[in-house]
């Protein structure tokens, strides 16, 4: 180990032989972007149907609200272990982790994309006979879509800077170069892990960017 | 038929909206709430579709107690104009309109076509029909406001402030084309304003009202301005500052109507030579209030100060 360890870090990169097999980079990044996709899609399933909840009718918002800040000041490496110790080594603990740092951000998009609804409009939707399911659905999700892509944008970021914790339970995922690395004093590959998960986390919030502006509705785009 | 029934609306934590309503309005008419901000109009108006419930007292609808109907349907059968129009940002003039009749279950072809109609009747320009109403102006989003009240063809049409946003040339015409639309349709219209000139416009009857929905005078805009039940109701139509005051005259063998400041108002016609309708095509001078002529107003010399009915009634 001589030399600049980043410019061996990008020699690593290039070695043909850490692009193939069941521990090469894709399949490493595939790993690391399931953990990540499905830590965002549970927590999605709890957190957006109780954020539009919270939103749409106001009940138990300082709670939410003081929850999600206490869920995100939790330490997500002292959750792992403490995960790891209860249920085992496996995915299990990292997920719930995972699942924990994503519902805060989560949570505040989808409520916040219901209070930005204007009040005038939803009074509208309301007077002209639509029912309160039909007035989330049809006028407050649409309007407020940007902001629930938002929290996804925000969640997405979080965890996929977060799932190389994964490896540190004894999972795959882009962690393994990074904990390897770390083991054996491999500095190059320990630099390489982090720098595709630097470009993961990138790409992906460069992706919901785009969602977000694509969500806006016509209309209320600026011309 | 509308009737309020010693209606009382209280808030949580006291606020009195108001106190002790009662008012029946018949099928057809076209009647004005009109008072200053906290008189209640407005919250009086939305508790015939139940965005409101009093507190006491019952609201009826053609007999039937409103509070023992479902909101949304009764909502769905009942149009409403708002203020500042109330469009849905995100979708087209076409399907703002279409929204009731896609609600009530009309195909969304059927309610589309319907809706083509109705910017016609409202005056709106085919083209406008794929705009987004933040890409209208004030006027043309009132008229696709207008055109989404009407599109379930409703009996009742409730109007809360619907031209109070846009400028006075704009709500001028607006409130003709109202009337002439009222002609037609023959709605039972319960408007909603704070302006007496477009209250003693737009309705056949008047309900003025002071703090707590207290009724200060219920009566045509004739019966209001040719006699005000007490100081509150003159000092609102502005009797008591003499701007209703209107007086004749003579100038080159023709009869002109004058207001206090000496300004013409228009000219006086005999009956005889004025056969059309109220909102005809009479002369009517720059400075004419309401924009009605006044030519129902036989000939005759009314002294300064007085209040010839007809003639001011704009």
């Amino acid at each position: 180990m001589n030399g600049n360890p980043y410019l061996e870090a990008f020699a690593w990169l290039g070695d043909p032989t850490h692009w193939s097999g069941p521990s090469g980079i894709p399949m490493r990044t595939l790993e690391h972007l399931g953990y990540t996709v499905l830590g965002v899609a549970v927590a999605a399933l709890i957190a957006i149907p109780l954020g539009l909840f919270v939103g749409h009718t106001g009940i138990g918002k300082g709670i939410a609200v003081t929850a999600a800040g206490a869920a995100r000041a939790l330490p997500t490496l002292g959750l792992v272990t403490l995960f790891a110790l209860m249920v085992g080594i496996g995915l299990t603990a990292p997920m719930l982790a995972f699942v924990i740092l994503a519902i805060p951000s989560l949570l505040a998009g989808a409520s916040s994309a219901v209070e930005s609804a204007d009040p005038a409009t939803v009074d509208a939707a309301r007077a002209q006979g639509m029912t309160e399911w039909q007035i989330l659905t049809r006028v407050e999700v649409p309007l407020g879509m940007p902001l629930i892509v938002g929290g996804f944008r925000g969640a997405t970021v979080q965890v996929v800077a977060t799932a190389m914790l994964a490896a540190y339970v004894g999972n795959g995922g882009l962690g393994r170069y990074i904990f390897l690395g770390l083991g054996s004093q491999d500095y190059p590959q320990m630099i390489a892990g982090s720098v595709l998960v630097i470009a993961l986390a990138l790409v992906l919030d460069l992706a919901l960017l785009l969602t977000q502006r694509l969500t806006l509705p016509r209309g209320t785009r600026p011309a | 038929m509308i009737g309020f029934e010693n209606v009382r609306k209280e808030y949580p934590g006291g606020t009195l909206a108001v106190e002790d309503f009662s008012l029946e309005i018949a099928s057809h008419e076209a009647l004005v709430l009109v008072g200053t901000s906290g008189s209640g109009k407005t919250t009086l108006m939305r508790m015939i579709n139940r965005m409101v419930d009093p507190t006491s007292g019952r609201v009826h609808i053609d007999g039937d107690d409103v509070a023992s109907l479902d909101p949304v349907q009764l909502r769905r059968s009942v149009g409403y104009v708002m203020q500042a129009s109330g469009l849905l940002p995100h979708r087209t003039v076409l399907d703002n309109i279409a929204t009731v009749p896609v609600l009530r279950g009309t195909s969304k072809n059927e309610a589309r076509r319907r809706a083509h109609e109705l910017m016609e009747t409202v005056g709106l320009d085919a083209a406008l029909a794929r705009r987004y109403p933040g890409q209208l102006s004030g006027g043309q989003q009132q008229r696709v406001g207008v055109a989404r009240g009407l599109a379930a063809d409703p009996n009742i049409l409730l109007m809360d402030e619907p031209f109070g946003a846009v400028d006075p040339i704009v709500r001028r015409e607006l409130q003709q084309e109202l009337m002439h639309l009222q002609r037609d349709l023959k709605k039972t219209i319960v408007f909603v304003t704070h302006d007496i000139d477009e209250a003693f416009l737009v309705g056949d009857r008047v309900v003025l009202l002071k703090p707590g929905g207290v009724i200060a005078q219920i009566g045509t805009p004739q019966e209001i301005l040719s006699d005000p039940a007490d100081d509150f109701v003159a000092s609102f139509v502005g009797a008591d500052r003499g701007i209703r005051a209107l007086h004749v005259e003579r100038v080159d063998g023709r009869d002109v109507v004058v207001d206090a400041d000496g300004r013409a108002a228009g000219v006086l016609e005999s009956r005889a030579a004025a056969g059309r309708g109220p909102a005809g095509d009479g002369p009517t001078g720059e400075s004419t209030r309401g924009g009605q002529p006044i030519s129902d107003q036989p000939a005759s010399d009314t002294p300064t100060g007085g209040q010839p009915r007809g003639a001011t009634s704009p």
